[in-house]
């Protein structure tokens, strides 16, 4: 960065800057108009409160928009997250109980942990439908050098479709306490979940910023013709990102399926490649590729979901809030669009002179 | 002669591949279920299509114009909604399916503006335009209104018959579909307009150095995909007599994958309303052959489409291959 500007004008070119101010101000909002907002109690040995859910329900939205990040930083997009997360928690109930799916489910199977498969089995095999979708749409995306959009697009409308395969058409409802861990327990008085979103964070992070494949994904999306004559593997990188996209989305499953207790084909993960993509871009990373900043997106879908408790607290109804966000993706566009930014910079260098 | 036909077969590959595959499709059904040989099953194609045939060709524009139109299925849901909370309250059909009309050019042509003026990507403001109308509609009502207008149930429950035919018969508004068809054809083939919108789908930089009114045929494409939707929605409230915010979940996907499966490329440039009606009698001929079947479940649906649409892109991907070379 330019040490020569002034202050004011370093921060506010910081790519962090805008998703920073959009989030402030909805915090501001609520400081305001819902005091009750920040209240954080402790309840059965772990804390409780908005803000606690704030981040308990962006955690699944956070790993997509991780994923999301690297396939829009090279230029392409992954349209079947919302699919993939369908796929992998219909893999995960049906692994736990294939049987029910056809059975009366009986009382002695209410009360007690009823499972078909072990643990360890069931997260495996969760993770490795995601991943294999992954592999689907990289191999479309690379090999077949389909265009990201239509490539992503089969299995999107496809992938409701065999979720629902996979299930035998029923929304599977899953009693067996362990897998709930994952969306409802707390380690240390905080959601499993927001650990599990650490975990890949750091670890997206460390690959992206520590190892060459961070500058291999930001040189594809600015231009892959010459990231190829500069002898990297454009195709493998673009593999590389849309497998990653699909693990993080199975990952993202196995949270929603367990924080609801069910798999339901048509409803797990509706609308998510949406709100993923929404995060990316409210985080500031450029449709177009190139540059981008996983911080960035996870405060995108941070911004998303406080926005959305917020309304909840406001008493708005859960279907009439896609109005609400459609008026904060507008918001958005307003503020990222070139002329706003001519503006801005007019403004400030008026005080400035 | 043997050249030109060549030339025709090779400018019109898309276009005749999509048609084959419906006959086969079609008759498929018809070897596999003796009940699906009676005419009336393929007149049954047009009434269960009606919305999504208005709705694919609005989008086919927006999509040779190497753009997209989300926000379909959104407009469908606020249209049935709106039209039955104002029929609710005693309006007269008159006043209300011109008001909704409007309703829908205006917030195309909304959507259109923010798209050309704000170089935004038209996914993300025809999403949020989705989000906006799917999110109004249920402010309107959160439950399904019923509709007992007169006009609407005599609009809904008259059957036409097909001339030349005894019993074959479609509903009334199943014949918007193929009027717009007509519409839509001398658009993209006769007008300037439609001359416009295959020259900004190729190229736009070139179209606009060509001095073509880019942005102006941009913000009529979705004015017009605006005005598709709302007469999809008027369709579709008409059909089944009710308003409700939830209708027609995804249909915007239906709609993609038919104008794809039509021969329309997602690159922009190529593409034909045509190839879009019958990308839409594929779909529609799936679904009847599931019901015909009656074991297979509902999502086969979205299996098949997906399947379709993966053949096609491998299709248009070969074609485009071709073009190339030559």
């Amino acid at each position: 960065m330019n040490k020569n500007l002034p202050i004011l004008k370093r921060i506010r070119e910081n790519r962090l800057f805008w998703p920073l101010v959009a989030l402030a101000l909805i915090l501001i909002t609520d400081a305001i108009f819902a005091p009750g907002f920040f209240k954080i109690g402790i309840l059965d040995g772990h804390l409780y409160g908005n803000l606690i859910d704030v981040f308990n329900n962006s955690a699944p939205l956070m790993l997509v928009a991780i994923g999301m990040t690297l396939v829009i930083a090279t230029g392409g997009i992954d349209l079947s997250v919302g699919a993939v997360i369908a796929i992998s928690a219909a893999m995960g109930a049906v692994l736990i109980n294939p049987a029910l799916g056809n059975k009366l489910i009986s009382n002695e199977i209410l009360t007690k942990d009823a499972t078909n498969t072990p643990l360890w089995l069931i997260v495996l095999a969760t993770l490795a439908a995601g991943t294999l979708c992954g592999v689907w749409n990289g191999m479309l995306v690379s090999r077949a050098k389909i265009q990201p959009m239509v490539a992503t697009l089969i299995l999107m409308v496809a992938g409701r479709g065999i979720a629902q395969l996979i299930t035998n058409g029923q929304i599977m409802t899953i009693y067996y306490s362990p897998y709930f861990y994952f969306g409802n327990g707390f380690i240390l008085g905080i959601p499993v979940a927001v650990y599990i979103v650490a975990v890949i964070f750091i670890f997206a992070w460390f690959l992206v910023r520590k190892t060459p494949i961070g500058l291999f994904i930001e040189s594809v999306g600015v231009n892959a013709k010459a990231t190829y004559y500069s002898g990297i593997s454009e195709k493998n990188i673009k593999l590389f990102v849309y497998i990653f996209s699909g693990f993080c989305a199975a990952i993202a499953g196995l949270i929603l399926s367990s924080y609801v207790h069910s798999a339901d084909g048509n409803n797990n993960g509706l609308n998510y490649e949406l709100d993923a993509i929404l995060a990316v871009v409210i985080g500031g990373t450029l449709m177009k590729g190139g540059r981008f900043s996983l911080f960035a997106s996870i405060l995108g879908a941070l911004i998303i979901w406080t926005f959305t408790i917020t309304m909840y607290t406001f008493g708005v109804p859960a279907n009439a809030l896609l109005a609400g966000r459609a008026v904060l993706v507008l918001l958005v566009i307003l503020l990222y669009s070139d002329y706003s930014r001519r503006l801005m910079n007019r403004i400030f260098s008026l005080r400035g002179s | 002669m043997v050249q030109r036909i060549k030339h025709f077969l090779l400018n019109n590959a898309l276009l005749l591949t999509t048609i084959t595959i419906f006959i086969l499709v079609f008759f498929t059904g018809g070897r596999l279920y003796p009940a699906m040989q009676k005419p009336q099953v393929f007149f049954n194609l047009f009434i269960n299509t009606a919305s999504l045939l208005i709705v694919a060709i609005g989008m086919t524009f927006a999509i040779i114009t190497k753009g997209i139109d989300l926000s379909v299925a959104g407009m469908i849901a606020l249209t049935s909604a709106a039209s039955a909370f104002l029929l609710s309250k005693g309006a007269s059909p008159i006043v209300v399916i011109p008001l909704m009309l409007l309703m829908g050019i205006a917030f195309g042509f909304t959507l259109g503006s923010i798209i050309h003026f704000l170089k935004v990507e038209p996914f993300i403001v025809t999403l949020m335009g989705l989000f906006f109308a799917r999110g109004m509609a249920y402010v309107i009502t959160l439950e399904a209104l019923p509709i007992q207008n007169p006009t609407y149930r005599f609009l809904a429950l008259t059957k036409v018959h097909i001339p030349f035919l005894a019993k074959e018969y479609v509903y009334i508004p199943s014949l918007v579909g193929p009027i717009l068809l007509m519409v839509a054809i001398y658009l993209s083939y006769y007008t300037r307009f439609g001359r416009t919108v295959y020259a900004i789908g190729n190229n736009e930089q070139s179209a606009r150095l060509m001095g073509l009114p880019v942005g102006r045929t941009k913000i009529i494409v979705y004015a017009f995909s605006g005005f598709c939707s709302a007469l999809a929605g008027i369709v579709w409230s008409i059909s089944l007599l009710s308003g409700y915010g939830g209708y027609a979940p995804g249909m915007e996907l239906d709609a993609i994958a038919s104008v794809v499966i039509g021969g329309t490329l997602l690159t922009g440039g190529v593409g034909s309303v045509i190839g879009t009606v019958f990308g839409v009698l594929i779909n529609g001929t799936i679904i009847s052959i599931l019901q015909f079947n009656g074991t297979l479940s509902s999502w086969w649906t979205r299996i098949g489409v997906g399947a379709l649409t993966l053949i096609f892109i491998g299709i248009q991907a070969l074609f485009y291959i071709r073009k190339k070379h030559a």
